[in-house]
């Protein structure tokens, strides 16, 4: 038995899409839960609904079938308990990186001089102290998404959602981030819903992961993932789980 | 200099201004090898793409194909780039013929090619299809399709499989590998990904940070189709990110 408090809870949550020649079933009878505090990953192959999932959990889509819960509470559409970190820069491009994050606050209406205070604990964690009056322009790709997960942590939200946050990097810059992500979620716990096209990245990061199938997305199996952090991603046993997980994963060509 | 010498690179250097961005670079590359160019994020990789295509001129140094100066009049020289570059108002075999057609071949000729190539990528199914309508990681096959076809001098690759997830990563490197062997081919080819580079190199040209130089040519003798989980592989993988690794 778990005796682990558990955070998020899917149950049966399928969405369909319709148009005029019928449904297309994007994701399909989805049902897991995410642990308080834990680093969980989803793994899919391209195209093959994870973004929709996401955003169903997100209340941005809804579910045709199915519940989401967060802790007990049912969710219906957006919630502020939910943060959310994009794979394209979805940051204003006029606003300062202070101004990026501190926007959520702002919009609850926290004063000035609290919410900067949030704001400037959050850009340290993320390590762009000096760029707080930068512009996005001004940043690297990696910054970029730097400022987007301060932003998403400075409405400290329950769960925190990541949509292949690094899926637009480079490979190294990849591998520089992962290790980001990993220290922020240490000294600062949040349960975080991470997801990725890159198996390499879930095993590196993920306390489980979740591998769904070619679309319409099932779960397809979940992994706990046992090896002690920092990872060490050319490590036989890395290795070994990571072929494991790849010869099970759909390819859609 | 010996015979089958494809590509001769003596000492590129390239200044915006007064910022160096590429330092006295040489390097020769044989006719029909597979060379891939790895170093670190913002090292001016681009830059040096960008020259060997000729679409920027050095501030030194030259390119020599077969013993006589790059010119895109003369030679050859394909690209595929990170995002599929298709024409979409062409079918799948509209583009792959494409650069046939521009190069005057005559119809038989070239509707031979486009069928051979349209086999050899098993996408005889999409010959009609336009590219809005197959997904990117096929419409990146027909590019890389239409890139091989013309028997290019040069085929330059630009981080191709960039946003792609790993499995099918892999199946286009083995595609790649495929084609390479059956055209013969010499291909450069820009990768950020250590491990992509040792999967499919016979020679990697390891960069150094800006202003770029070379820092080491390294050979790799393991035979294709290559065992990421092989000692050896992961001793090289090990070796070329203690190279560049800055993060």
């Amino acid at each position: 038995m778990d005796e682990r408090a558990v955070k998020l809870t899917l149950k049966n949550v399928s969405k369909t899409f319709y148009d005029r020649n019928g449904g297309i079933p994007a994701i399909q009878n989805v049902s897991f839960t995410v642990y308080d505090n834990e680093f969980l990953v989803i793994l899919g192959p391209g195209l093959c609904g994870k973004t929709v999932l996401l955003n169903t959990v997100a209340g941005l889509e809804q579910p045709t079938s199915g519940q989401i819960f967060l802790d007990s509470r049912e969710l219906h559409g957006t919630d502020p308990g939910i943060g959310m970190v994009f794979q394209k820069k979805a940051l204003f491009p006029w606003k300062t990186v202070m101004q990026n994050v501190e926007f959520g606050p702002k919009m609850r209406g926290i004063p000035k001089d609290e919410r900067r205070k949030t704001a400037q604990k959050f850009i340290d964690l993320v390590g762009l102290q000096n760029f707080e009056n930068s512009f996005p322009h001004e940043l690297s790709g990696g910054m970029k998404q730097r400022v987007g997960i301060a932003r998403a942590y400075a409405n400290d939200p329950e769960l925190l959602i990541l949509d292949e946050p690094f899926g637009a990097l480079d490979a190294q810059t990849r591998y520089s981030m992962q290790e980001e992500i990993i220290r922020i979620w240490k000294s600062e716990k949040k349960t975080i819903l991470f997801v990725t096209n890159n198996i390499e990245e879930a095993l590196y990061l993920g306390d489980r992961i979740v591998l769904l199938s070619r679309q319409p997305a099932t779960v397809k199996e979940t992994y706990v993932i046992d090896l002690p952090r920092p990872r060490d991603m050319l490590s036989p046993e890395f290795l070994k789980l990571r072929e494991k997980i790849s010869a099970n994963m759909d390819i859609t060509v | 200099m010996s015979e089958s010498v494809k590509i001769h690179v003596e000492n590129l250097t390239k200044k915006y201004g007064d910022l160096l961005v590429l330092d006295d670079i040489s390097f020769r590359i044989q006719k029909g090898e597979f060379v891939c160019v790895v170093g670190p994020t913002g090292c001016g990789k681009t830059t040096f793409l960008n020259l060997l295509s000729c679409l920027i001129e050095p501030t030194h140094g030259r390119i020599l194909i077969d013993g006589i100066p790059a010119d895109p009049k003369k030679h050859d020289i394909a690209f595929v780039f990170q995002e599929p570059s298709s024409f979409p108002w062409l079918t799948v075999k509209g583009n792959i013929g494409f650069g046939m057609r521009m190069k005057g071949w005559p119809r038989e000729k070239r509707e031979k090619r486009e069928n051979e190539i349209l086999k050899l990528m098993g996408l005889e199914k999409f010959a009609e299809s336009y590219p809005g309508q197959l997904s990117v990681s096929t419409e990146q096959r027909m590019v890389i399709g239409r890139a091989f076809a013309m028997h290019p001098d040069l085929l330059l690759m630009d981080e191709p499989y960039g946003q792609m997830d790993v499995k099918m990563r892999f199946y286009l490197e083995d595609e790649v590998i495929r084609l390479w062997k059956e055209t013969g081919t010499t291909v450069i080819f820009i990768t950020h990904n250590i491990e992509e580079a040792i999967y499919l190199a016979q020679k990697v040209l390891i960069l150094t940070n800006k202003p770029a130089k070379i820092k080491e040519q390294l050979s790799i003798d393991l035979p294709h189709p290559r065992n990421v989980s092989d000692a050896e592989f992961i001793r090289m993988r090990k070796y070329v990110t203690e190279q560049i690794k800055w993060w």
